[in-house]
């Protein structure tokens, strides 16, 4: 193999996977750092800065960044992530004063976000900065978009979304509620420098079975979650049926014990293991007793007298190959299960009718707009997409890395300058070693197990419909679950010219990491490494010939646990322990046209 | 030095021996030498051979003396028996040991100083006895533990660190080894883990007294330039003559070590060692002609290393001495101590 290239960022970037991982790439081992420092209000400010809503997002994240972290690989399960970002939330002091703030004069370039959700909100927040005058075009009477209509108040507190969202609008945004935008077209005569559209993925999917429209109890999930959030719909019957098992099935199934259902089942169509509903989110609604019935497809709604009596199914039955893909399965039964109401949570569609199909944007087949990946620009110059209108349902945190990437071309767009011309990341690497023996970092491994977050009592949690069931984690949770990160930031950085080729880090190494060996093509090497590197996600890091033998240094990042034995080990400081601050470019930076440098997350700890 | 312990954390797709256990389970406690002394590695080469050998922990015995080199039995196999003794007297004390229980594997670890200097006529006794363990000398031609002073293994001309060349002559513990009689004699390196691990399971396996002198360069007061007992210097002057590669009893000796090119030999425990010449003109079954060449070779400057000489015909001391199989400690008290009518028949055999 060459030599690894470790001056492009995305090396040590990968090596920090839960960062690697975050869409918005979160510098998770810096702030959790600062939580361990008890700094909880830099740990919120590190976090704001690449994720805006860490309050938000210290509950409801789909956290990508957790199965992607070490810890589970080395053990078990990750580290609470999550958990962490909400206790940097809920210590934080008030931070208004480190926000950023806009200037006194405008750019006089405005730009009109359509929507008020996490997406057009984070576009607001990077380039109110920069002096850009930000129209928001909402609907609703309400900002927030699916955060407030859809994700239950049990799991996310309006004070919280309230916080949060002020922190932006308070920088002076013009706040346009109950404005639906009817034509595109007609808003870009309006002269607007730049359109962002943040509008969502507002149509839940229906189901066109016999009997769906024969009855007035069969609702659609995210319509249905809405009617409850605006206190529409107060009640629900005693029997109800959920139909999907992803995550608006669960936030279903959980609003329904809390509007008094009794008799709550979420009907799936295929076995555990292909649900899309992530694990957590089963594992909380399971807690509450909802019961999840596999292998059941719908086949009718069942009316009788004018009235919905039940469903039928029909049963069934699948092959699971090798690979764990799974048939279509073929039927095996039927069976009729009485309820009161249905709702169905099969997923959501965008849906545009309100955009012109003659102005210069191109739709594919699906009825979307064509959509740029890393610009965000559809292919009518000045109009950019994010969030869940860009590329279908995806999540909070995709949805804000969009924001900054749109604010970023809308940036140089209003500049007449190259949106595709945009800085690259950059990296930052500081030693820290401190001492002998000393790094700047807690380097001791401990072997604690994940802790779990608290919940409310069972019987307490249904008596309201706004009692957060998350309690957050205690002090002691949290002093634990601090030092169970391995700080994967504190990269290993090696220097062959010093490597007197002695063996003791790759003896000293508790994980096997390490090998001194001949070069070879990288699949062969991977076989004779000191211990199996199956994982081939992970990447080796090959050193040149070494000055004794020619020999190499081979280091599979795998499961290395970032203990710094290695370094102490060496006699000779070829290998070192030092940390890697990712630079991100966000609009500020491209505005002053410098890469980022201020390594905001910094070390310590 | 190092402040924190090596985590009990592993690596979850580690290699398990026929005991269920992995090459961690044998660790002993983190080592207090200097960082990239040599003898750190020739712990874990003692380490991954003893795993390898699936040897029982509480089967095992380290002994050591007083040195860097003897300190290193803490840092291996934390459940086994151990001795750390007086400076020099590692043989003795393991004779005594071994006297009592024969069924234990023995593995001493003594330096150049403990050896050579101070406990030299221990040592030659022990060859003598042909005792049955395996005695490792963690050779770095100095006292690394007095802060650096010659050995007894120093070449003529080395260089310390600061001030005048050696000027005596060293003694090479392979060539006393040989012209004493002892039976299985290999001179390896610390920082050769591949040819270190095999040597060590074969002299842990072979019946009688074993040598493995292995080159492990003093970071700190002897890997300077004009060291010939450096690391540098030994990479480039390493001369590996005989590879021996070790078979489990339940593997066939592979068909590619074609007729002459290898020679299996069988010790004594059922396991085989496959010796492969590297160098054609070494005989390691001859002890004339290993002497020559391992004189010849010295004097070039180079350091022959590898398996070097091995017999597998002598008896240990218990089989010399007509022993019972029996270990002593396990022995009955009444068969120890059969009475005082006994003895005086004893004696009246010799009177
Ligand atoms: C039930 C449910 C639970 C979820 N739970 C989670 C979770 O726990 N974690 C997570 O990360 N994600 C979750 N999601 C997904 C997440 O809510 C969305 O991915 C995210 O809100 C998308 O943000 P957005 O800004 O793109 O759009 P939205 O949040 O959908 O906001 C769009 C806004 O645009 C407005 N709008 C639409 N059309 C117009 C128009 N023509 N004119 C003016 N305004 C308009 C809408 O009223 C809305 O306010 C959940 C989704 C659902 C349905
Ligand atoms: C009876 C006695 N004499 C002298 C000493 C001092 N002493 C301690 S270690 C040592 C030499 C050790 O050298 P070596 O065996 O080569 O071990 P190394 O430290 O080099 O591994 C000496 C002379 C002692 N501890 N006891
Ligand atoms: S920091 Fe070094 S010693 Fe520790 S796990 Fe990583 S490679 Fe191994
Ligand atoms: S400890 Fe240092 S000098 Fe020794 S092998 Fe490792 S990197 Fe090289
Ligand atoms: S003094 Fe020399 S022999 Fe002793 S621990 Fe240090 S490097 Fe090893
Ligand atoms: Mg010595």
């Amino acid at each position: 193999m060459k030599p690894t290239d470790t001056s492009n960022p995305d090396y040590f970037h990968k090596v920090v996977d839960c960062q690697w991982g975050c869409p918005a790439h979160t510098d998770v081992p810096a702030y959790i750092r600062m939580i361990a420092q008890g700094r909880f209000s830099d740990a919120y400010m590190e976090n704001r800065k690449s994720n805006v809503f860490p309050g938000i997002l210290g509950r409801v994240c789909d956290r990508p960044c957790e199965p992607a972290c070490r810890r589970g690989r080395v053990e078990e399960k990750p580290v609470a992530i999550c958990r962490l970002k909400r206790v940097a939330a809920d210590h934080r002091d008030d931070i208004r004063d480190r926000l950023p703030r806009a200037p006194d004069n405008s750019n006089g370039k405005k730009i009109a976000l359509i929507g008020a959700g996490c997406a057009s909100l984070t576009v607001a927040n990077d380039l109110r900065p920069l002096g850009y005058d930000v129209t928001i075009f909402e609907a609703l009477d309400t900002t927030g978009g699916l955060m407030r209509t859809n994700i239950p108040q049990f799991r996310l507190p309006p004070k919280v979304l309230d916080e949060e969202i002020d922190y932006i609008l308070d920088m002076g945004v013009d706040l346009k509620l109950n404005h639906r935008i009817e034509s595109l077209k007609a808003l870009l005569d309006d002269g607007f420098d730049a359109v962002f559209v943040g509008t969502g993925a507002p149509r839940g999917k229906n189901l066109e079975i016999p009997g769906r429209y024969d009855s007035d109890r069969i609702h659609i999930g995210i319509d249905w979650l809405e009617s409850i959030a605006f206190e529409h719909t107060k009640s629900v019957g005693k029997n109800v049926l959920i139909i999907g098992v992803g995550n608006t099935a669960m936030d279903c199934c959980r609003s329904s014990l809390r509007l008094g259902a009794e008799n709550v089942k979420v009907m799936a169509r295929k076995p555990r293991g292909f649900f899309k509903a992530s694990d957590w989110e089963l594992q909380d609604a399971e807690e509450e007793e909802v019961e999840i019935l596999v292998n059941h497809s719908p086949r009718e709604f069942v009316i009788e007298d004018g009235k919905l009596v039940g469903m039928r199914f029909e049963l069934m039955e699948y092959n699971v190959d090798e690979k764990g893909r799974i048939d279509r399965g073929t039927v095996t039964g039927e069976k009729f299960i009485p309820c009161d109401d249905v709702v169905l949570a099969i997923g959501q569609d965008n849906a545009f009718p309100w955009i012109e199909r003659n102005i210069g944007i191109e739709f594919n087949e699906w009825d979307c707009p064509v959509v740029d990946e890393t610009t965000m620009m559809c292919t009518r110059k000045g109009v950019f997409f994010g969030g869940d209108s860009a590329f279908g349902p995806k999540n909070i945190i995709w949805a804000v890395e969009h924001g900054h990437q749109a604010a970023i071309s809308i940036h140089k767009h209003c500049h007449d300058k190259d949106i595709e011309d945009r800085l690259p990341m950059g990296l930052n690497l500081a030693s820290q070693k401190m001492g002998m023996h000393e790094w700047s970092f807690s380097n001791d491994y401990n072997p604690a197990a994940r802790r779990l977050m608290p919940h409310v009592d069972l019987k307490q949690r249904f008596k309201k419909l706004n009692i957060e069931v998350e309690l957050g984690f205690t002090v002691e949770q949290t002093i634990e679950e601090v030092e169970r990160c391995l700080n994967c930031d504190m990269q290993t950085v090696f220097t062959e010219k010093l490597c007197i080729e002695c063996d003791a880090c790759v003896d000293i190494c508790p994980v096997n990491c390490l090998t001194i060996t001949d070069n070879g093509e990288e699949s062969e090497l991977r076989t004779r490494l000191s211990a199996p590197a199956d994982n081939h996600e992970q990447t080796l890091y090959v050193s040149a010939g070494l000055p004794q033998t020619s020999r190499v240094m081979v280091k599979d990042e795998d499961l290395c646990v970032h203990c710094s034995l290695c370094a102490e080990r060496c006699p000779t400081g070829a290998w070192d322990m030092q940390k890697s601050t990712i630079l991100i470019p966000y609009a500020s930076d491209e505005a002053s046209d410098e890469q980022p440098t201020t390594a905001a997350g910094g070390s310590g700890a | 030095m190092t402040y924190i312990a090596k985590p009990r954390v592993s690596h979850p797709g580690l290699p398990k021996n026929e005991l269920g256990l992995t090459s961690r389970d044998y660790e002993g406690a983190v080592s207090t030498l200097c960082a990239g002394c040599g003898h750190d590695s020739v712990t874990a080469a003692i380490i991954q051979a003893v795993f390898e050998l699936n040897v029982e922990p509480h089967m095992l015995a380290k002994m050591s003396g007083i040195g860097c080199s003897s300190k290193t039995p803490a840092y291996f196999v934390s459940q086994s028996h151990g001795f750390n003794s007086v400076h020099g007297r590692m043989p003795s004390v393991t004779t005594g040991a071994n006297a009592g229980n024969r069924d234990l594997m023995y593995i001493g670890v003594s330096g150049d100083g403990d050896s050579l200097s101070i406990g030299v006529g221990q040592f030659v006794h022990a060859i003598r006895r042909n005792l049955n363990m395996c005695y490792v000398i963690e050779n770095n031609g100095v006292y690394g533990l007095t802060k650096g002073q010659f050995s007894a293994s120093a070449d003529i001309g080395s260089l310390p660190k600061k001030g005048m060349p050696n000027q005596q002559e060293p003694i090479d513990p392979v060539s006393t080894a040989l012209s004493l009689g002892a039976t299985y004699i290999a001179r390896s390196f610390s920082g050769d883990k591949e040819q270190l691990v095999p040597l060590l399971k074969g002299a842990l396996l072979h019946s009688g007294f074993s040598l493995v002198d292995i080159i492990s360069p003093c970071v700190t007061f002897n890997d300077h330039e004009g060291s010939t007992k450096s690391y540098a210097h030994t990479r480039e002057f390493y001369h590996h003559v005989v590879n021996i590669d070790y078979v489990h009893p339940s593997e066939e000796i592979k068909a590619a070590y074609a007729e002459g090119e290898a020679m299996p030999i069988h010790l004594h425990g059922g396991d085989t060692i496959v010796l492969r010449k590297v160098d054609e003109g070494y005989d390691p079954t001859s002890r004339a002609s290993a002497f020559k060449f391992l004189r010849d070779r010295f004097n070039a400057g180079e350091i022959t290393t590898g398996l070097l000489y091995v017999n597998e015909s002598r008896e240990e001391m218990h089989e010399l001495m007509h022993n019972a199989d029996t270990p002593l400690s396990k022995l009955k008290f009444e068969d120890l101590n059969p009475g005082a009518a006994e003895l005086e028949k004893l004696q009246r055999r010799f009177r």
